[in-house]
């Protein structure tokens, strides 16, 4: 974390070419309109969808934004993040039933663990980058997942824990949609969080090294180091995610582990837009809802339908959702300028 | 010393299915730069083929193990057409998640039909019993395994390193351009050399059938232990891929044997095996350093 503070001031230097400063580059009116709008649908939420759905939205959106930070912004693509939000979903609801705080400091707890777990796991994987760096970290998380299965006495195996409770000083947060407006500042400050370290000099370095690693070392930035922090950073938000989301379920299984859950949050991501941010945000709110739709509709195979959504958009819509309508916006723009 | 074969040979086994997929995966990401995440459907795929041929229409184990690594090569082929080849320009990363979509598609496509219990599947009468090769009994199917997949092993090296076909594909492996530049048609050979290694996966799919429980599950969790195998021997070198595949099948049967009150140990032991390879070797025990970064 120290090399955060000391770093030499690089605004100056022309930036490279990224979605990230298109965002920047919009009027400010665009941006301030954005994000009223983005405010009013996060408190209007859990009144056009059922709560429930609207809380895992949520939990999403912040894993999802945890996975750009590194995928988009860093250009490491971790296929196995769900190393971090199932461990924080463990300890959060361990954390929960057994010291009984309230839930937000559960959740911070539980986060602070699953930064602690992607120091290892990340010191170990950015020693590789690319295709490399996704097989590595995924192995990483498959073992994390058959820990947690053979610790029965502390996980609960394969019933999972059961009863986290949702205390916060006497409040009654047993409706989803009471639960839902508790939460909603915590999942601000995360994504204000990683805006923040996105718009900072930090992030800065993090785009340089993503566009052009070699020059960023000869420039003097000790590139793994960076990638660390970037890793455990994106640890510590998918944590936030998947703590809230133990306590949102009041129940913690072993899917959270598992590495369908990793591919999911780069599917939300990669539909989103990769390198928005905010285009995880709409990943994540599409995703969810599409399968809570399935699987009301009793349809079972709902990897059929991701899996073909997500072959579809590798295929066809690389750019995502936020990356399609930021390319659009820039058109109009330009043309009307003229 | 009986009980130390005993465990020794059965890591040999399971290794051999771990080197026959990293094999596969090898191949592949030599000749397109695909790290091919549906690797494990496609072994699923397999002993699945051997499962529908013997109960549908009476396709013994013997016509099966040709007809379906075939087949799968065949729609493997057609994958690589239909989809994949479109992205071989692009960063890796989105052929990974290509076919990680395409695992999920192919798992749910089986599980729609079939369901999600184990089918049983019979050992090959022939194949039945146990041979005795002084030690101890050795359950011949076992054997077989362990023989055939040597076999395999070797016949891909042996036409890689002595054939002209080898020659091209290493070749391109190597200096893709510069093998262009001497008039040589790499394109020609991107899809053959795919569905060659899907039929490799189908292949260890249906040697699978008689011997693990046939669901459609069963590739899901192995392809994550043979990407660790591949990260460990390098991904680049093929002898690697195969090494590191046996010997990741003795370790862990080793560690089943004699650590048997800690059953995490062999579970895990292939992630820290890669743990300390990246520390001692980030390329991999045969690999060579990537460029830079």
């Amino acid at each position: 974390m120290t090399s955060t503070v000391d770093t030499p001031a690089d605004a100056t230097r022309p930036a490279p070419p990224s979605g990230l400063l298109t965002v920047a580059r919009a009027p400010g009116w665009v941006r301030y309109a954005l994000l009223a709008a983005g405010l009013i649908a996060a408190l209007w939420l859990p009144n056009g969808l059922y709560p429930a759905v609207a809380v895992d939205i949520l939990c999403w959106a912040l894993f999802a934004v945890a996975v750009d930070l590194l995928l988009g912004f860093t250009g490491l693509m971790s296929f196995g993040h769900a190393a971090f939000w199932g461990a924080s979903a463990y300890v959060t609801g361990l954390v929960a039933i057994h010291a009984g705080l309230p839930f937000p400091a559960a959740v911070l707890a539980g986060a602070l663990a699953a930064a602690v777990l992607a120091v290892p796991i990340g010191y170990l994987a950015v020693k590789r980058t690319g295709i490399y760096f996704a097989m590595v970290t995924l192995a990483f998380a498959q073992m994390v997942y058959y820990v947690a299965n053979e610790w029965r006495s502390v996980t609960r195996g394969e019933n999972g824990l059961q009863g986290v409770p949702r205390s916060l000083f006497g409040l009654d947060l047993s409706d989803d949609y009471y639960f839902y407006y508790a939460m909603l500042p915590i999942v601000l400050l995360g994504l204000a969080a990683a805006w923040r370290i996105v718009h900072s000099p930090f992030g800065r370095v993090l785009v340089g090294i993503r566009d052009n690693p070699a020059r960023a070392r000869a420039l003097g930035y000790p590139v793994h180091r960076y990638k660390l922090t970037a890793f455990v950073l994106s640890g510590f938000i998918a944590g936030l995610g998947g703590g809230l989301f133990a306590v949102g379920h009041r129940f913690v299984s072993l899917d959270v582990l598992h590495w369908t859950t990793s591919g999911k949050a780069v599917v939300v991501v990669v539909l989103g837009g990769i390198g928005t941010l905010w285009g995880g945000v709409l990943g994540a709110a599409l995703v969810v809802r599409l399968e809570d739709w399935l699987s009301f509709s009793n349809f079972e195979a709902i990897g059929l339908v991701t899996g073909g959504i997500f072959v579809l958009v590798v295929l066809l819509f690389r750019r995502g959702i936020w990356g399609s309508a930021e390319a659009l916006a820039r058109r109009w723009w330009t043309s009307r300028k003229r | 010393m009986t009980g130390f074969l005993q465990n020794t040979f059965n890591g040999l086994v399971s290794g051999a299915f771990y080197a026959l997929l990293a094999l596969g995966l090898a191949v592949i990401f030599g000749m397109l730069r695909v790290v091919n995440f549906a690797h494990g459907a496609f072994y699923m795929l397999g002993a699945f083929g051997a499962y529908v041929l013997l109960t549908e229409a009476g396709v013994p184990f013997w016509a099966a193990l040709v007809i379906v690594p075939v087949g799968l090569g065949l729609l493997g082929m057609a994958l690589e057409r239909a989809f994949i080849h479109r992205l071989t320009r692009l960063d890796p990363l989105y052929n990974f998640l290509l076919t990680f979509g395409l695992t999920l598609i192919l798992q749910d496509l089986v599980k729609l039909r079939y369901g999600v219990q184990s089918s049983p599947y019979a050992t090959p009468s022939a194949l039945g019993g146990s041979v005795n090769l002084g030690l101890f009994d050795f359950p011949t199917y076992r054997v077989f395994i362990l023989g055939f997949a040597v076999l395999v092993c070797v016949a891909v090296w042996w036409l890689l390193s002595h054939t002209r076909l080898g020659m091209v594909v290493r070749a391109a492996t190597e200096r893709p351009e510069l093998t262009r530049a001497f008039g040589i048609n790499v394109g020609r050979w991107v899809t053959p050399v795919f569905g060659f290694g899907i039929g490799l996966a189908g292949l260890a799919g249906v040697l699978a059938a008689p011997m693990r429980a046939v669901n459609p599950l069963m590739g899901a969790d192995l392809i994550i232990v043979v990407f660790a195998v591949v990260v460990i021997g390098g991904l680049g070198s093929i002898f690697g891929s195969v090494a590191a595949g046996f010997g990741i099948g003795l370790v862990q049967a080793w560690g089943e044997a004699y650590l048997s009150d800690f059953p995490i140990v062999s579970q895990t032991v292939v992630f820290v095996v890669m743990a300390v390879v990246l520390l001692w070797r980030p390329a991999g025990l045969f690999g060579r350093e990537e460029a830079p970064a």
